[in-house]
């Protein structure tokens, strides 16, 4: 064996080599997911990054309350964003909350992923009636508005965080089963689920090894998608007053404290935590739409 | 005898991912009043395609890059897109292969008939109505008002391409050319449709573009006959020419492969080998690839040369003792 | 057609009452109905009172069955807060948020309809690319936020629009409507546009794959060979077709705009249903929070019905099928 071939073993083109390839083919999902480390990062390492935790009070000073960007802090600090109507440093409080906000996001998109997926393989295995069932139940729940869905939780649940989160799940976790029985359905009907089947595989077995990786595709795009929705989501309830808690704020909840200030013109409560979501929930729905480009094999668009 | 409609030299060509494709190359045919053009060729062959050039109906990623269609004295690649619009339908129309297609299914009947009266003349919606009764009767179509006020989904396939008939009959045109108009439909439906386009061909004097893959149709229908290969004319004349001493090796080949023609019991004798795509044509003859008359000459690409009176061929090796 | 209707009229009543099992089990039996429907600063006996009055002593089938019927003669409970039947509340604020979210349905078709349109007759300008992009935008970005801007930018900085509320009414069938006063149209327009973002960004996508699809299709080109005018041919014969998925999208959406009125509501500080809930949820006043959700969950479902039947008129296919 000559050194060539040696060399040669190593095979550059698997799947993943390619799915890595044409996804960064895209300039712009690129830079999107360049982005959202960085936000992702930030968010982690908010306590190091951040001039000061703008929910420990004593670090607050109520002097510095309402400053416009770009402003002195008593301690040398330059309040970039400005600072809130109780002194809380903007740049801080987006930090802070961005910790929430993809906390919460990507949270209740796993969990609501497992749910969902679960239910969605089991439905397309089972067939007949269990599956009619569970899809008119999905269906249903998808024809109403997320937002009447979780409207009526939270009624029922109250406030908290981790209602919110239990909230999220039940919104979404219908989006899943519905993507995850179709594909799982295609695959159900290819030969190597019956040949497991003959060879006396347990079902349970059959669908986690077998089914579940050839249905990983649309699961990747529809959770990628999500997650920008739960953010969105979970933004527009705390903005309502029925997310997250006070003491926990999201971004939501920032740009919720500053509607007031909007109009005497101390516009940047709002803004910036606005301008930090906005980022966020864009970003991810670009790397979402290259996902979905390179994993579902259709024709050009 | 003057040609109605001249098509010379005509070059049409589609760019793809696969290429530039030249679906249809240095194609010349003639129209003449009263009578029927057949153009015969498998699918690929180009002749849906010219059909579409003629009328220019072309579009990107496909494009006309050559030739010239004179109608009338004028050629029709050199008209404004608005006076071309103004010959569509008007003197020279079109029948499509599939009428459920083609005719809009959300609209009424009677609606699309008016509206091509009314495109082309300043009539009343009454005038063009009565019109559109006329055209139904000389169809065949009976039941009239009724019918009129049908949507297509509720006509049978054989009345739906009356009815395109019928529309394309609606002002009297020079030209209509008629795209594999039967291919969809039941063989005794054909026989009828056939039957009327005959005589209409005959006593209004409208020249006819018969496009088909079946060279049955052309016997009985045609009194010229122009047969396709990969994009050019292979064999021309007319139809008791071509069939009865057919010159070039394909259109031998086609009128073997027809099963009436062939004796009871008798292998069906087949043409060998498939079309060639456009992406992949041969240098010179695109024939002879399945030709059992190729030589190296045929790498060379043979022009149309006129045997007999009337009677053309592209071929270095032409059945010349086929003529009589 | 008539059986089809009563089918599809039982499958909605079966919805809104799997529904109100849904609603009824989730707060009595969920959720603490003493809290729930008995004011929560009454003493012990009147507590007593009104647990035997309101029968919250009684299983819980019996209760359903009592709850479901004064729910079929209007009755939800009475507000704690207002003083006056929860019903009543919504019937006030009902026509605000109406017309709030008819007028933003009517900006997603008349903007996103030709945007869409035009889009689709030319997918590769850079308008189609602004178009499909900014859909995106439309899709993501949360409407409280955009909402917030708009008030930052045109009411703020620029000054030409008002704040927040409503504009003054003018009493029609006995309901206060602000669409009707010029000065109320200045007061609809920012939220009206607001709700209508997510709206228009769907209805531009819809329409640009709409176009596109039926611009390939067989009867497109045979209206083009008849001579029609392109203005024809994309208002008439591309429009009726792809509106017909976009009109059932649209009016399914009604629904959801209403319930999307809530964030929007709430931004603008706009008197309708919407802003009612979020008060009641913050004070607390459930009887008005369960009437609420039933009713806009049976809007919802009527809404639905209604569309289903607009487009069997839509397509005259659609029509037949259900008729047989």
């Amino acid at each position: 064996m000559n050194t060539t071939s040696i060399l040669s073993i190593r095979n550059t083109d698997t799947p993943l080599h390619r799915f890595v390839e044409r996804f960064f083919a895209s300039r712009v999902a690129s830079v999107s997911l360049f982005l959202l480390i960085l936000i992702v990062l930030a968010a982690l390492l908010a306590p190091w990054l951040a001039m000061q935790n703008p929910y420990d009070l004593q670090q607050l000073d109520i002097l510095d309350s309402s400053l416009p960007p770009g402003d002195l802090s008593a301690s040398g600090g330059t309040y970039w964003l400005g600072t809130d109507d109780q002194g809380r440093d903007m740049l801080s409080a987006i930090l802070y909350g961005l910790r929430i906000s993809l906390g919460v996001g990507v949270g209740s998109a796993l969990l609501a992923s497992m749910v969902g997926t679960a239910i969605g393989l089991i439905a397309a295995y089972a067939g007949g009636k269990i599956d009619a069932f569970v899809m008119r139940v999905v269906d249903l729940q998808l024809s109403f508005p997320t937002i009447l869905v979780a409207l009526m939780i939270l009624t029922v649940l109250g406030k908290g965080i981790w209602n919110i989160v239990l909230a999220l799940i039940i919104v979404e976790w219908a989006f899943y089963a519905r993507t995850v029985r179709g594909a799982a359905l295609v695959e159900r009907q290819k030969e190597y689920v019956e040949a497991a089947h003959c060879l006396g595989l347990p079902w349970r077995h059959i669908l986690a090894s077998h089914l579940l990786p050839n249905c990983l595709p649309p699961i990747i795009v529809v959770f990628t998608m999500q997650i920008a929705r739960a953010i969105a989501l979970e933004a527009t309830l705390s903005f309502l007053g029925l997310g997250v808690p006070i003491t926990e704020p999201s971004l939501g909840l920032l740009i919720a404290n500053g509607y007031q200030y909007i109009l005497s013109g101390n516009y940047w409560i709002s803004f910036y935590p606005g301008i930090a979501l906005l980022i966020v929930i864009v970003v991810i729905n670009l790397i979402g739409d290259q996902l979905r480009d390179v994993l579902n094999p259709r024709m050009e668009k | 005898m003057e040609p109605i409609l001249e098509v010379k030299n005509l070059c049409t060509q589609f760019e793809t991912r696969a290429g530039r494709l030249n679906a249809v190359q240095d194609v010349s045919l003639s129209l003449f009043k009263g009578r029927v053009l057949g153009v015969v060729g498998e699918s690929g062959s180009g002749k849906s395609v010219t059909g579409f050039s003629m009328m220019r109906l072309i579009d990107p990623p496909g494009q006309i890059v050559g030739g010239s269609i004179i109608y009338r004295g004028q050629d029709l690649l050199g008209l404004t897109e608005q006076n071309m619009r103004r010959l569509r339908g008007n003197r020279i129309a079109m029948i499509f292969q599939d009428p459920m297609m083609t005719l809009n299914p959300v609209l009424r009947i009677d609606k699309q008939l008016v509206e091509t009266v009314k495109a082309h003349e300043k009539v009343s919606t009454e005038d063009a109505l009565e019109r559109a009764r006329e055209v139904f009767r000389a169809v065949g179509i009976s039941g009239g008002n009724h019918r009129l006020k049908s949507y297509p989904h509720e006509f049978s396939g054989g009345m739906r391409q009356r009815v395109a008939i019928a529309i394309a009959l609606l002002h009297k045109p020079d030209v209509i050319i008629a795209d594999e108009p039967t291919t969809a439909l039941d063989v005794t439906i054909q026989s009828q449709i056939l039957a009327q386009a005959q005589t209409l061909a005959r006593e209004s004097g409208t020249a006819m573009m018969w496009i088909t893959h079946d060279l049955t149709i052309v016997a009985g229908l045609a009194d010229d006959v122009a047969v396709m290969y990969a994009g050019r004319i292979a064999e021309s004349g007319t139809v008791s020419d071509v069939l009865d001493h057919p010159l070039h090796p394909y259109t031998k080949g086609l009128i073997g492969s027809v099963p009436s023609r062939n004796r009871r019991g008798e292998r069906l004798k087949q043409i060998p080998g498939t079309t060639p795509s456009l992406a992949n044509m041969p240098m010179g003859c695109a024939f002879r690839t399945r030709c059992p008359r190729a030589t190296a000459h045929c790498e060379q690409l043979p022009e149309m040369t006129e045997m007999a009176p009337g009677h053309s061929v592209r071929c270095f090796h032409p059945h010349i003792e086929n003529l009589p | 057609m008539v059986i089809w209707s009563i089918r599809r009229l039982l499958q909605a009543i079966l919805v809104v009452l799997a529904m109100t099992v849904i609603v009824f089990v989730a707060l009595y039996a969920v959720g603490d109905p003493v809290k729930i429907m008995i004011d929560p600063d009454a003493t012990q006996a009147e507590v007593a009172r009104a647990i035997s009055y309101l029968g919250l002593d009684q299983p819980l089938w019996r209760q359903y069955l009592v709850f479901l019927k004064n729910a079929l003669h209007g009755d939800l409970g009475q507000s704690f807060v207002y003083a006056t039947s929860a019903m009543n509340l919504i019937w006030q604020r009902l026509p605000a948020t109406l017309e709030l979210a008819c007028f933003a349905v009517l900006l997603s078709i008349i903007l996103g309809l030709p945007l869409g349109i035009y889009a689709g007759l030319r997918p590769d300008s850079v308008f189609s690319r602004v178009v499909m992009a900014g859909s995106i935008l439309g899709f993501s970005l949360p409407s409280f936020w955009v909402g917030l801007m708009f008030i930052m930018l045109f009411a703020v900085q620029l000054g030409w629009l008002p704040s927040g509320g409503r504009g003054p009414t003018v009493t029609v069938l006995g309901m206060h409507w602000s669409f009707l006063t010029f000065e109320g149209l200045k007061y609809m327009l920012l939220p009206a546009f607001n709700l209508s973002l997510a709206n228009i960004a769907m209805v531009m996508r819809l329409s640009r794959a709409g176009t596109r699809e039926v611009l390939q299709m067989d009867y497109v080109k045979f209206a083009r060979a008849k001579g029609l005018s392109p203005a024809r041919v994309v208002g008439v014969h591309v429009l009726k077709n792809m509106m017909i998925p976009v009109v059932t999208v649209v009016g399914l959406d009604l629904g959801s705009t209403i319930a999307f009125s809530v964030v929007t509501e709430n931004v603008f500080a706009w008197p309708g249903t919407g802003k009612l809930i979020i008060e009641s949820i913050n004070v607390l006043d459930r009887p008005v929070i369960v009437a609420y959700l039933i009713f806009v969950v049976f809007l919802f479902v009527l809404i639905n019905f209604l569309v289903d039947l607009a487009y069997v008129f839509l397509d005259p296919r659609v029509r037949q099928a259900t008729s047989s």
